[in-house]
């Protein structure tokens, strides 16, 4: 059976079964690997992606159930034209291993979206669900601070 | 990176370090160079076995695997330091699994010895027995090594290649190499004619390596300073490739079920509900585990959650408690090792105040993010290996006798790594590949576990049993007698790693609990080891990451039965034995205004801990906000002797010291029915950025030996935050994790 998505403001036909979760039709079907699984349980947010804009736990939509436009990290900006919060990741040289981070971005970039100015509060509330286990938390803090800075004087 | 697999022909005498003190024995075999695994074809230079130059560009070899701690960057720096190469603009590869990117710091940590206190004599011997990796063909990423691995081989790597091109650029300008110079990737003449090095890359290939000394601190451009990770776009952009992002022509997706009882198999299975269900190919029986092969990840799961399986009974006591009565009976045999028995613990004078406590500390699974995973390719006669992993050569072995095959035909990838922290220094999730592409040849599969699978399947942090009996007397430390029950990483994993039994006085076992630098007059340690029960493996910082726990409360219980400031009595004991110990104390003491008083509702501990050859003390604040305990800031100090990236540095102090604490508030892995009982991560949660302190890192150079970084900022981690917590409530934790005792803000 086949289902539309559009994702990254491409449309793409899927052949699976409508329980498969959308993290693993980003990952296995459609190619699209920087969308991560962590749990599979929405404990660690490491599947972090936008469905019209709203941040939610890829593992567990399921594909029958994608209401909206998906996008994952490959569809917010690439290495040459990353945006203001991918570039404040690297200035803020927030990754360690990496694994966890292409959620904790899809996470900071929806954050950044409803609330320009997060405080320090506003930041611990929406970060939360996203596990990072090498400690890169003060960074990811600084990273946000700095991204609210830049897409204010964009 | 299948082009550079091939065994080269040119060999360079790499780990050259001169040697002090004269000692000759072992130098001529550990001189002989290891092949060079690099191939020399189409104008590309190999220049060594770290560094390659062709049309397109210089390539460096960074052999260790990235799974955090910044290895392939500051790798990549200590090469480009000599070579003059901007390290953002030249490729780093991991390159294939070879004898000749050994590792010739980890070995070391194996001599008898406080390390502290080694003098350069023994320093050396450490090299040279560091070297004794290469016989063992142990290509490895542990024990916070790598650093200290690389600092003279890389620079020497670095040197030899730039005085080589420089020596191709000599002989077409016709002027003599030492008129020459090199800045950003060229050879520049005195007119200021500038070659590229890869202009330079074919004549340099025809010309016998130039070796040459090592240019002086004063004149580093990159290390010491901090130096933008090379994958820090990728991994921001989601374009890194972790072993999971793998993705062949033709390749399928693999779950597995492996049994819950460790080392047994299956008495009967029935997969007949799996059979059929969507995107099914194959059901594999792999004896004590099953698997299913199938065109998407979660369809292979569920189908092999669908196999019902009778599992073969646990051949170890089942439950926890049964397992800690087994570690706590080993104290009835035997000590495997008596490495510190300073004056007399039996003796004591009269008047002193005798402190016994017994700690227990509980099993640890790594949780990596990255689940186990690993993707293999078998064709007949050949294996190909892609995986997140940090020994390959340990990997290609394995997988060779799996596959009754040589090891050069079994090629070993190694992709950046979702994390390691020990856990993937094992090779049993590449076993396991291996067993399932056996089955499938021709056809790539890619074998992801789930996270319950990566929970209930790991080498765990063995738990461990400490007995003090402690003695002060008119305010000092008198007296400490420790012994330390636990089963045996060294037996067990390094067992398991180098293919050798083990066997002699453990060191690892009584890591962070012997060669504390304390001068206590009358000091004994005892280490027990319990049998084989549950998988026990290298968890960051190994033995450190409950001795530095047991060997640090009980000197605050001593200093509080003394009546003494903690810190003042940790730095009257750490002043006579090391002076460096000392000075991050003071650092510590001065960054977090120590004081020894502490207002209402707010509690602050220290630690202090030496491993790795690094001397770290920290200091926890935590205040009681609603009748819940959180951690409200931290304070490190380590001392590293030589630091090569300090923002890398600070980013592994501050990672290492979440590790702990993470475990410490809320880490245990615990048994019933012979089975693990955490599933995933709301089993085995970790600090969040709700819950985690704010921290100041400061980083001295003040010790005349380089130590590590992964693992240091580990083992004061619970004991400081332990020790916070007695300072706010008046309850000595005895025990981890501390949240069934305590009401953690969470």
């Amino acid at each position: 059976m086949s289902t539309t998505l559009r994702i990254n403001g491409i449309t793409h036909q899927v052949d699976l079964p409508d329980d498969v979760p959308l993290l693993w039709v980003l990952r296995d079907e459609v190619g699209l690997t920087g969308t991560k699984f962590g749990c599979g349980v929405a404990a660690c947010g490491a599947c972090t992606v936008h469905i019209d804009g709203e941040a939610v736990r890829s593992c567990q939509v399921a594909l029958s159930d994608v209401w909206g436009d998906v996008t994952t990290i490959e569809g917010i900006g690439t290495p040459d034209t990353m945006a203001a919060v991918q570039q404040a990741w690297v200035a803020n040289q927030v990754a360690q291993c990496g694994y966890c981070q292409s959620g904790q971005i899809m996470q900071a970039a929806s954050l950044l979206a409803e609330n320009p100015s997060p405080s320090d509060a506003e930041i611990d509330e929406a970060m939360q669900g996203n596990l990072c286990r090498c400690g890169t938390y003060p960074r990811i803090r600084a990273a946000i601070h700095d991204a609210a800075k830049m897409m204010k004087e964009a | 990176m299948a082009s550079i697999r091939k065994i080269a022909r040119r060999s360079f005498l790499i780990g050259s370090a001169a040697i002090v003190g004269g000692v000759a024995f072992g130098t001529y075999k550990y001189h002989q160079p290891a092949p060079n695994p690099l191939e020399e074809k189409d104008g590309r230079a190999v220049l060594n076995p770290f560094v390659f130059v062709d049309q397109s560009g210089v390539t460096l070899i960074a052999p260790r695997a990235e799974m955090g701690q910044g290895v392939k960057s500051s790798w990549a720096s200590l090469i480009a330091e000599e070579l003059d190469v901007d390290p953002a603009k030249v490729s780093v590869l991991h390159g294939p699994a070879a004898k000749a990117y050994y590792n010739s710091a980890m070995m070391s940590e194996a001599l008898p010895g406080r390390g502290y206190d080694a003098s350069d004599f023994q320093h050396s011997l450490g090299e040279i027995v560091g070297h004794m990796s290469k016989f063992l063909d142990l290509q490895v990423t542990g024990g916070s090594s790598s650093m200290r691995d690389g600092f003279d081989r890389m620079r020497q790597a670095g040197a030899s290649a730039r005085e080589t091109l420089k020596q191709a650029a000599a002989d077409q300008l016709g002027v003599s190499r030492d008129q020459l110079k090199t800045e950003d990737g060229h050879v520049v003449a005195p007119d200021g004619t500038r070659l590229s090095y890869s202009t330079l890359a074919a004549a340099a290939a025809m010309i016998e390596p130039v070796e040459t000394g090592l240019r002086p601190a004063s004149s580093w451009r990159l290390i010491g300073k901090d130096v933008p990770r090379i994958d820090m776009v990728a991994k921001s952009t989601g374009t890194a490739e972790f072993g999971v992002d793998v993705r062949l022509p033709g390749m399928k997706f693999a779950a597995i079920k492996q049994s819950p009882h460790f080392g047994v198999g299956k008495t009967a299975f029935d997969a007949s509900a799996a059979e059929g269900m969507a995107g099914v190919e194959k059901i594999l029986d792999l004896g004590d585990a099953v698997a299913v092969v199938a065109t998407n990840t979660w369809l292979a799961q569920q189908a092999v959650d669908a196999i019902d399986v009778t599992w073969d009974p646990a051949p170890y006591p089942e439950t926890t408690d049964a397992i800690f009565d087994e570690i706590a009976r080993s104290f009835g045999n035997a000590p495997n090792s008596t490495m510190r028995d300073d004056g007399d613990v039996d003796t004591l004078p009269d008047g002193a105040t005798v402190i016994e406590a017994e700690y227990r500390l509980p099993y640890l699974a790594h949780a990596t993010m990255e689940p186990m995973n690993a993707t293999a390719l078998y064709t007949g006669d050949g294996l190909q290996i892609w995986a997140p992993n940090q020994g390959p050569t340990v990997v290609q072995k394995n997988a060779a006798e799996l596959a009754g095959l040589e090891k050069d035909a079994v090629e070993v990838n190694t992709t950046y790594l979702g994390g390691g922290f020990g856990r993937r220094i094992e090779t049993d999730y590449t076993d396991r590949a291996v067993q399932i592409a056996l089955q499938m040849p021709g056809t790539p599969v890619q074998l992801t576990w789930s996270r319950e699978e990566d929970m209930s399947h790991d080498f765990y942090r063995p738990g461990a049993i400490a007995r003090y009996r402690a003695a002060v007397k008119d305010g000092n430390a008198v007296m400490v007698h420790g012994k330390i029950a636990a089963q045996s990483t060294t037996v067990e994993g390094a067992g398991r790693m180098l293919g050798l039994p083990m066997t002699g006085p453990d060191k690892g076992h009584v890591d962070a609990a012997f060669n504390q630098p304390l001068a206590i007059p009358n000091f004994r340690v005892e280490g027990y080891l319990a049998k084989p029960m549950i998988p026990v493996g290298f968890w960051r910082s190994v033995g450190a990451s409950f001795n530095g726990f047991f060997s640090d409360c009980i000197i605050d219980e001593m200093a509080h039965a003394a009546g003494r400031d903690p810190l003042e009595f940790r730095l009257e004991l750490a002043h006579p034995e090391w002076e460096p110990a000392a000075k991050v104390l003071e650092t510590v003491r001065d960054m977090s205004g120590w004081t020894g008083k502490t207002a209402d509702g707010i509690g602050r501990g220290v630690a202090l801990a030496y491993s790795f050859g690094t001397p770290v003390a920290q200091v926890i604040e935590v205040a009681n906000q609603d009748g819940q305990i959180r951690m409200t800031n931290a304070w490190i100090a380590a001392d590293l002797g030589r630091v090569i990236d300090p923002q890398n540095t600070r980013a592994q102090m501050f990672g290492g010291m979440v590790y702990g604490l993470s475990a410490a508030c809320f880490g245990e892995i615990t048994f019933q029915g012979g089975a693990v009982e955490q599933q995933n991560f709301p089993d085995y949660d970790a600090l969040r950025m709700h819950t985690m302190p704010k921290v100041e890192v400061a980083l001295l150079e003040n010790q005349p030996h380089m130590g590590g970084a992964g693992e240091p900022g580990t083992p004061p981690a619970a004991p400081a935050l332990a020790n916070a917590i007695f300072d706010l409530t008046g309850r000595r934790a005895r025990q981890l994790p501390l949240m069934h005792d305590f009401d953690l803000f969470i």
